[in-house]
């Protein structure tokens, strides 16, 4: 589930960085990193995972399912975190940089 | 238990090499214009390639050092690790950075060799005709 979150968000992240000029002046691009190298990190586990418990793998309790749920939406949460912080120190429209003038002023 | 860490190993070597070649890069553009070859070639310079790699391995390392947070498998306290605390744990922790670690750093670092070769095609690619705008 996690995986399954970590490539849904991926892809995502993707193709809105593709598409929209503003999203890659956004550095939407660090979210593609983050999530696509999360994916493949997760993808080696999975396989692993797969190999020891073979069919099972793919029939998880109910309580794992939801866990790894949470587990995969509080890391897109993380990730998106890691992106604001980013955004707002490089601050590449200038808007932090303004706003404290601004205030200096 | 700890897997996270061989990305995170290649990641540290990754930018330090970075850093290296993006010093070497701008040495070589403030070059005397003798120095230089007269044609220069319109593609990426490595390090930025490189920076792909490290961006994959970091972003990756974070969020994969969340979950093993997340499991209680690494903690903020000395020794960190908490497989670290017991032999046998820890032995099991070292097989699966060797299995698991390896293989995750492998893969990503395959990932990004099949992004080197299909941004050399792209690179090689002739660029599209641009529409003439007074032609409707």
């Amino acid at each position: 589930m996690t995986l399954l979150t970590a490539i849904f968000a991926a892809v995502v992240c993707t193709v809105i960085w593709y598409k929209s000029e503003s999203a890659r002046e956004l550095k939407v691009g660090i979210l593609c990193w983050m999530f696509w190298g999360a994916s493949a990190m997760w993808l080696v586990d999975a396989i692993f995972e797969y190999a020891e418990l073979h069919a099972e793998y793919f029939a998880p309790a109910a309580e794992d399912m939801l866990n790894d749920l949470f587990l995969g939406l509080s890391v897109v949460a993380l990730a998106l975190v890691i992106w604001i912080v980013v955004l707002l120190v490089k601050d590449p429209k200038g808007v932090v940089k303004s706003a404290l003038s601004k205030r200096k002023a | 238990m700890a897997c996270f860490l061989v990305p995170a190993a290649e990641a540290v070597v990754a930018t330090i090499a970075t850093k290296a070649i993006e010093k070497k890069e701008a040495a070589a553009l403030t070059a005397p214009a003798s120095e230089k070859s007269l044609e220069m070639p319109e593609k990426l310079p490595f390090s930025r390639k490189l920076k792909w790699l490290t961006n994959l391995l970091w972003g990756g390392s974070i969020l994969l050092a969340f979950e093993h947070v997340w499991h209680g498998e690494v903690v903020p306290w000395f020794p960190f690790l908490t497989a670290a605390g017991d032999p046998a744990d820890a032995a099991e922790m070292l097989r699966e950075m060797g299995t698991v670690g390896v293989s995750m750093a492998l893969l990503i670092t395959a990932v990004w060799l099949v992004m080197l070769g299909v941004s050399k095609a792209v690179e090689k690619r002739p660029e599209m005709p641009q529409p003439d705008p007074s032609v409707k």
